[in-house]
């Protein structure tokens, strides 16, 4: 399932700057696309014009070729599973049955789960490796935990391409890692996952390609190799960094520098 | 899992409400004598009593009871507030204008036919008032923004209210005040019918939205990824919950506390789950106001005590009860 921005405008009412200022993206089968940026760079608006949660100003997002619109969320929801950043967290419920809400597209409004169902259900709990939390209200877990959990949910979507906002926001290092390998895994498998991610290091290590956003533009995209130049990243971030190859991975790794005198950064 | 219980219990207690209803008044009968008057025979005054005056306004209550009741679970749900209920959205305001207005200018008395036409016209222009404000800031339909709306357009219908009032001769205030405490009084097969069209069918969709509803209590968003067309169940919920509730008040007044304590009373014991609350939070609602009515005929006859003093007495008790037993577990 390919996931494509053409020339994307997005205009937020009353504010006076575009959100997105004509990007363009394309996010083939079976590859894992990180979207990586300053905050506020207009990442998570990229993933809502994209899914057709937001409607752009101008240009077009087409999912499977199709564009965004001609979409209804059912089918959509069968083709494309998300997690956004920020959920409020919902009334306490078990941890099967949040991931349950899942099979939403599937069942409607009226229908009760088919074998078929639990069966999704099931398989996305295991994938995620949270079946022991079956029985748990998901208002009890952590944050790595729920995290699982969202994630588990969109899968039982059984979705083609998967779209992630910061999955790996405020987790510990062993999470970080199950996550990015989890997402790595359902890429291998043919599925089209595109994330946005802070934790630009191991989006070089896992990631096939990368999107770097300033200011609503495309600053960079390409490999991460491509897309780590030391120039590029210390002008996007406003930061000076070193890049290196990382000794474990092969990857290119950025380093923050010591950086300007501490009057200097605030403004530009 | 109180739920199959409940399921259980709470028809059973809106079938012995409504069979108290026709048994007990200023002439009480026997279950066998009511039986037999129901079923066409026995007295014909037993017969006058039961057909024309204690089954419809048992009926009314029902409905109304779980019109109310259903009204609010949703409105608690759509606008993610704990405090909210059937008239928060200016609904009771927009009504009670209305009834007031016809009683001041004389066009009706307490029991006329036109005062729930009147009434149920207010509710409307409230209920498309709110709407306006809502959806005039953006496409979408933001519950923050219709919460205010249905606040500030509420308090506006109430200045009014106060201005025809304070403009009316003793009689007419009297009626308009005794009107807006609510009462089944006015009870007929027609108003049952009437209020009987608009409340199950719109009890139906409402049901059907319970599980879309769940999905938006975890964030719109996230709502709209998982394949629910947000926007328009907003305006579903919104637009059918109003409806009921405005039958509802057009024949029965404002009667406060059921939209409000029946949906909580039922989360507290059977979870928040809206595919149960709400069809349990509309059998509570039924066997509620009409065993509430019951007490308003009974307690002082041949006095009648306005009904929403009984449900507010009653409730209120029975729900701190119940969040007091939640909060120790």
């Amino acid at each position: 399932m390919i996931l494509e921005a053409v020339d994307l405008v997005v205009r937020y009412a009353r504010a006076k700057s575009r959100a997105l200022d004509g990007v363009n993206m394309r996010v083939s089968d079976g590859t894992l696309y990180a979207v990586i940026g300053p905050n506020g760079s207009g990442k998570s608006t990229l993933m809502r014009a994209l899914l057709g949660v937001i409607r752009p100003e101008s240009g077009v997002a087409r999912v499977g070729g199709v564009e965004i619109s001609s979409w209804t969320r059912r089918a959509l929801a069968k083709a494309v599973g998300a997690v956004p950043q920020a959920e409020p967290l919902a009334f306490p419920i078990t941890v099967r049955d949040f991931v349950g809400m899942g099979r939403y597209p599937y069942l409607g409004p009226l229908r009760p789960e088919r074998e078929e169902d639990r069966a999704a259900v099931n398989e996305a709990m295991d994938r995620c490796d949270i079946a022991d939390l079956a029985r748990r209200d998901v208002t009890t877990l952590s944050g790595g935990e729920l995290q699982r959990v969202r994630i588990a949910r969109a899968l039982a979507q059984e979705p083609s391409a998967l779209v992630l906002d910061e999955p790996t926001a405020s987790l510990d290092l062993r999470h970080e890692m199950t996550i990015f390998r989890l997402l790595r895994s359902s890429a291998d498998r043919g599925m089209t996952v595109l994330l946005i991610t802070h934790h630009i290091n191991l989006a070089a290590r896992f990631c096939d390609r990368l999107l770097l956003l300033s200011a609503g533009q495309v600053a960079a995209e390409g490999s991460a190799r491509e897309v780590f130049q030391e120039d590029t990243l210390a002008d996007v971030y406003r930061w000076p960094v070193a890049v290196r190859e990382d000794p474990v991975s092969g990857a290119p790794q950025v380093t923050p520098r010591q950086g300007p005198p501490a009057s200097s950064t605030s403004s530009r | 899992m109180r739920r199959p219980l409940l399921a259980l219990v709470l028809p059973a207690a809106a079938a012995l409400a409504v069979l108290l209803s026709v048994r007990l008044g200023s002439v009480s009968l026997t279950t066998s004598e009511a039986v037999s008057a129901l079923l066409g025979g026995g007295d014909a005054v037993h017969r006058v009593i039961l057909l024309d005056l204690r089954l419809p306004r048992a009926i009314l209550g029902l409905l109304v009871g779980g019109g109310l009741a259903l009204a609010g679970a949703v409105f608690q749900a759509l606008l993610r507030n704990p405090l909210a209920e059937p008239f928060i959205l200016g609904i009771s305001g927009g009504s009670a204008a209305g009834a007031v207005l016809v009683l001041a200018l004389g066009l009706a008395a307490a029991g006329s036919a036109l005062l729930p036409l009147a009434a149920f016209a207010g509710a409307l222009v409230a209920i498309l008032l709110v709407f306006r404000v809502a959806a005039a800031t953006d496409r979408s339909l933001d519950v923050r923004v219709l919460l205010l709306a249905g606040v500030v357009v509420g308090s506006f219908f109430t200045a009014i209210i106060a201005l025809i009032l304070s403009l009316s001769e003793a009689r007419a205030v009297r009626s308009a005040v005794l009107w807006m405490m609510g009462s089944l009084a006015g009870a007929t097969w027609v108003s049952v019918g009437v209020v009987a069209i608009y409340t199950i069918p719109a009890a139906l969709v409402l049901m059907g939205l319970a599980r879309a509803l769940n999905l938006m209590a975890v964030g719109e968003e996230t709502a709209s990824y998982l394949g629910t067309d947000v926007e328009r169940v907003k305006r579903v919920a919104y637009g059918v919950a109003s409806l009921v509730t405005a039958a509802g008040v057009a024949f029965a007044g404002i009667i406060g506390f059921v939209g409000l304590i029946v949906p909580h009373g039922i989360r507290l014991l059977a979870g928040p789950d809206l595919r149960f609350l709400l069809p349990l939070s509309f059998l509570a609602g039924a066997a509620f106001l009409t065993l509430a009515d019951l007490a308003a005929r009974l307690l002082l006859a041949p006095t009648e005590i306005p009904i929403g003093v009984i449900t507010a007495f009653v409730g209120v008790p029975l729900f701190l009860v119940l969040l007091r037993r939640s909060m120790t577990g």
